[in-house]
């Protein structure tokens, strides 16, 4: 367990920010209490500073979890964020689309074409049955 | 019917027989030159042929060498032959053209010091016998090498000499000198050879036994010794007791893990602040190398259009020669960009300096 290098964070931080944005620094520094990222086994996780002086106890090869796991560095160090870090995420959710077309395009097009795409994950089509057709 | 046909085959079989002593035969105005040794034929004839071909001469050239390699095998086949593993082989008399070098000269060797040493002293090699009369096996023997004559480590008696140590083994002792000498010898052929080469010793600090040797350079000693194998010590086992090497791995350092958390967030924040600015960052090293690079292209323009308009000494020194107040200050800094790129050109500089750690870049006037 160790914390993340400067490359390391940034890498994270802008996977992170394409969701939700400058609220980012809500998660850095929150009122309630010091939380850390905190990387093991390639997996970022997000605690607070009491469970991992708990957690720092456990020797590494028999530590499996700590805290939330945010997602995992992958072998080419890319980061790959994970559905548990939805929890962290969804209050500082923006919008719900990434743009089809850029600005300047959008005012121009006609109005049957497409400008945002949704991307939603499997669950949304069973969590917002009733209002899909 | 049959019998015409029987006619054009006998027909048919003398002109093939005609032809192929046609193929055998070669006419040549001047004889070839055979080296059968190297498989060589050299054909002195002038290529007249070849000449009035035209600009494709590649039928002309094919039949030139079907022609000679034809004689060369005619030539062959006059060998003496002899039969080797059911092969019939002809036997190639010796090559009688002198090949050139294939590679170059060895350079002269730098002498040894030895030789520089009697090349000094002026010392000279005795002739000496080859054999020695040995007294003891009543035999010729040689002066130096396998059996030879006055072989000290091959004593069956040994007289203890009066200042020894009585428990000494005498017999251990002159092997033991035997192998330093042995040792000492190698070594010095050694180094002679890597003068020769002019090739680098490795660096042996310390990897000699010296008897005044620190714990960490017996260390470090015994750990090349380890490494010296050509699995590079993957194999090599350890003692019982013996520790594993620390710090033979690549280096990396992090962060503690309980570190200064304030000092963690703050930096995170920034971090955050930097990507999170709407404006673009600007690289000052990159802007004012661009600007240089513009007004150097614009000097050189007007001194190109004056040149031409034939004014030549005042052209030079008009516009100016090369500043170069600005350069090496902007050269030696490149701390790392951040985003790249450059708004408007010298206004730009200006406003928008971010960031604490970046070095100010000068602005040639």
């Amino acid at each position: 367990m160790r914390p993340l290098t400067e490359e390391e964070t940034r890498v994270m931080f802008e996977k992170i920010a394409k969701y939700i944005g400058e609220n980012l620094q809500l998660l850095v520094d929150r009122p309630d209490g010091t939380y850390c990222f905190r990387l093991h086994n390639d997996r970022v996780y997000y605690v607070s500073e009491k469970i991992m002086k708990l957690a720092a106890n456990i020797s590494g090869n028999k530590l499996v979890s700590l805290g939330t796991c945010f997602g995992k560095f992958t072998k080419t160090h890319k980061f790959r964020l994970h559905v548990t870090a939805l929890d962290y995420l969804a209050p500082y959710a923006k919008g719900f689309g990434v743009a089809a077309k850029s600005t300047q395009d959008c005012r121009k097009v006609d109005p049957m074409a497409i400008v945002v795409f949704h991307q939603a994950d499997v669950g949304e089509y069973v969590r917002h049955e009733e209002t899909l057709t | 019917m049959e019998g015409q046909s029987v006619e054009e085959l006998l027909a048919k079989a003398e002109q093939d027989e005609a032809e192929k002593l046609q193929r055998i035969t070669v006419h040549k105005e001047l004889e070839l030159e055979f080296d059968l040794g190297n498989l060589l034929a050299s054909d002195r004839n002038p290529p007249t042929g070849l000449r009035c071909a035209g600009p494709t001469p590649e039928a002309e050239l094919r039949a030139l060498a079907r022609d000679n390699t034809q004689l060369l095998i005619n030539q062959l086949w006059q060998l003496p032959t002899e039969r080797v593993e059911e092969t019939i082989v002809a036997r190639l008399p010796e090559p009688t053209t002198r090949l050139p070098r294939e590679k170059p000269l060895p350079r002269p060797r730098p002498l040894t010091r030895w030789q520089q040493f009697a090349r000094l002293k002026g010392i000279r090699p005795k002739k000496k016998t080859n054999l020695v009369w040995d007294e003891v096996s009543s035999q010729w023997r040689r002066r130096w090498g396998y059996q030879r004559a006055r072989d000290d480590t091959k004593e069956w008696l040994i007289e203890v000499p009066g200042n020894a140590d009585p428990l000494e083994d005498q017999f251990a002792k002159r092997i033991q000198a035997k192998k330093e000498r042995v040792a000492k010898n190698e070594l010095n052929r050694l180094r002679n050879l890597a003068r020769a080469h002019k090739m680098q010793l490795p660096s042996a600090a310390g990897l000699h036994p010296t008897g005044h040797q620190s714990k960490e350079e017996l260390g470090r000693a015994m750990q090349v010794a380890k490494v010296s194998t050509a699995s590079v010590g993957r194999f090599q086992e350890r003692l019982p007791k013996e520790k594993a090497p620390r710090g033979s791995g690549k280096k990396r350092k992090f962060q503690p893990l309980f570190g200064d958390f304030a000092a963690e967030k703050k930096n995170q924040l920034e971090l955050l602040r930097v990507m999170n600015s709407k404006k673009p960052q600007l690289d000052v090293t990159r802007a004012t190398n661009k600007q240089m690079r513009e007004e150097d292209q614009e000097e050189a323009a007007k001194r190109r259009k004056m040149s031409q308009k034939g004014k030549r000494k005042g052209g030079r020194q008009g516009p100016g020669g090369k500043r170069k107040g600005g350069p090496p200050s902007q050269g030696g800094k490149r701390k790392g960009s951040l985003g790249g790129k450059m708004n408007s050109g010298p206004r730009g500089l200006g406003d928008k300096r971010k960031g604490g750690q970046r070095p100010g870049g000068k602005r040639r006037k």
